[in-house]
């Protein structure tokens, strides 16, 4: 693979751009792989990647029904953060945002990490109690974050109206490492860091039954042909259900739609990431000028990729309250994705009833921040059958009533 | 949008009006019963892409509880029942079948 510089930008534009090659390979499936991935979106294909780099496991396929990257992964509203309450969720999405630092020099390829900060308001005397608890739990867990009071926010991001007429701005939890990511690049960059290491990335084929003999999964039929493999990982977030339906067992998730929308671009007026919990919204400006904006998920099952209008009425309602001066804003896009609800709001990394096979879903409303982490702790899991980043996150704790609650920190907004 | 007409008091709402209750005719295993079937019972759920019967409740209506049979897959709507069953009556049965043919109770 020819690295990616300021050089070869030089060199290629020395001699019309003619130089630069395919940034991943399209190969032909072949008989068998050691590992099989189902899901080429950003948990999938950071799996693989780190089986790869981490456990010399080079003999992958990444399956993907669509194209790479199709689904959640281009369909997010970008945001990266850590400041989760529970312990287990720390450290994850920590491992996660820690990885992102570097993931543009690890891939060499430019996923446009933005730690510009990540406001979450506290606009009730709940709220602030809570986002304090959650700071003081942060500290505790080496996460670097602050509860702010609202001369800070005002300092911060001087477009939020602090006296609104409902919900006045009383102060805010401040991440300010997190921010935001290309969401596309991820998938790309580490696609491209896949088909490097020789692992074979197969879009435009569903994977249409999971084969087992004694247990144990040996293979899987997909719309082109079977594909043997070794190990399993079903990484596809909303159709989790499905896939583990082909495989012979159910999971504790439910899927439903969660939208977001972006507006015409403008000049720069925010810097940071505001999450306005309360009033149900979050924005941040995109590089474009966009405003990126998203609000709450449906409330029942839903495979249709499209959200229910009255979600995106509530959403705008709220954040034209938090910032008037977006109230003449024009809407240019709009979309859903199918996300993947557990009841406790808090990811699945885990081995199955089926020997060989595993589960990284359940990352509902809030999976692209976690994508290293996911992909780093899923690939240890495959390879060695334990890691402790994924222990926790297990589906016997559901059984165990050992629940991993995040139900504040991400049942709402991401 | 969604609109669901209550059975009872005979309104098409449109899902403002109501709240979603998640999946229908579960059964209840309660004290006493197995590990694995309690399990099942509060958390697994098949999560169809396609015919799914569900919940829901006219919150902003007459306050009832009522089940609905959709596709997940279109959001077509098969029809509105009364809560007091614990199986899909025949004529909900009935309309599933003319556009699915294919399809089978679970």
């Amino acid at each position: 693979m020819r690295r990616y510089s300021a050089f070869a930008i030089a060199r290629e534009a020395a001699r019309h751009h003619l130089g630069w090659e395919r940034a991943w390979a399209s190969p032909t499936p072949k008989a068998s792989y050691d590992v099989v991935i189902v899901g080429a979106g950003g948990h999938g294909l950071a799996t693989a990647y780190y089986l790869g780099r981490n456990h010399g496991i080079r003999n992958v396929a990444v399956i993907e029904k669509g194209w790479l990257g199709g689904g959640n992964t281009g369909r997010n509203t970008t945001i990266i953060r850590s400041n989760y309450l529970q312990d287990p969720s720390a450290a994850i999405y920590e491992k996660a945002r820690s990885l992102y630092e570097t993931l543009s020099q690890d891939l060499n390829y430019n996923v446009m990490f933005s730690p510009r900060g990540v406001m979450m308001l506290a606009q009730t005397e709940h709220e602030i109690r809570g986002y304090q608890r959650t700071a003081h739990a942060n500290a505790l867990q080496g996460v670097a974050t602050e509860f702010i009071g609202p001369s800070k926010v005002r300092e911060l991001c001087p477009i939020i109206n602090i006296r609104g007429p409902r919900y006045p701005v009383l102060g805010a939890l401040w991440q300010p490492r997190g921010g935001t990511a290309r969401h596309d690049a991820v998938a790309w960059g580490y696609a491209r860091a896949c088909s490097d290491m020789g692992m074979d990335i197969i879009q435009q084929t569903e994977v249409t039954g999971v084969r087992r003999e004694g247990g144990r999964v040996v293979g899987v039929d997909t719309t082109r042909g079977h594909i043997g493999c070794g190990k399993l990982g079903i990484v596809v977030a909303g159709h989790s259900g499905v896939m583990a339906e082909r495989a012979g067992f159910r999971l504790p998730i439910e899927s439903v739609a969660l939208q977001a929308l972006v507006s015409e671009p403008i000049k720069p007026v925010m810097d940071v990431v505001v999450m306005a919990n309360t009033v149900h919204g979050y924005m941040s400006q995109s590089d474009k000028g966009e405003m990126v904006i998203g609000g709450g998920a449906d409330g029942y099952n839903n495979y249709t990729q499209r959200g229910s209008f009255h979600h995106v009425e509530e959403t705008v309602r709220a954040l034209v309250e938090t910032f008037p001066i977006i109230s003449r804003l024009k809407m240019l896009r709009w979309w859903g994705g199918i996300v993947d609800m557990t009841g406790d709001r808090s990811p699945i990394i885990s081995k199955t009833p089926v020997e060989g096979v595993f589960v990284n879903c359940g990352w509902g409303t809030g999976g692209f921040k976690a994508i290293p982490g996911s992909g780093w702790a899923m690939a240890e899991l495959m390879a060695k059958g334990h890691s402790p980043l994924a222990a926790e996150f297990s589906l016997d704790r559901f059984r165990e009533g050992k629940f991993i609650d995040e139900s504040v920190a991400a049942g709402v907004a991401h | 949008m969604l609109t669901l007409t209550c059975p009872y008091c005979g309104v098409a709402a449109c899902e403002t009006e109501l709240s979603p209750g998640g999946e229908a005719h579960l059964k209840r295993f309660g004290p006493g019963s197995s590990d694995d079937d309690f399990e099942a019972y509060l958390f697994l759920r098949p999560n169809v892409k396609g015919v799914h019967f569900e919940r829901w409740r006219h919150a902003m209506g007459c306050g009832k509880w009522f089940l609905a049979a959709r596709d997940t897959a279109t959001l077509e709507v098969f029809g509105t029942y009364s809560a007091q069953t614990t199986e899909p009556p025949p004529g909900i049965v009935e309309a599933i079948r003319a556009k699915r043919p294919d399809w089978s109770p679970t």
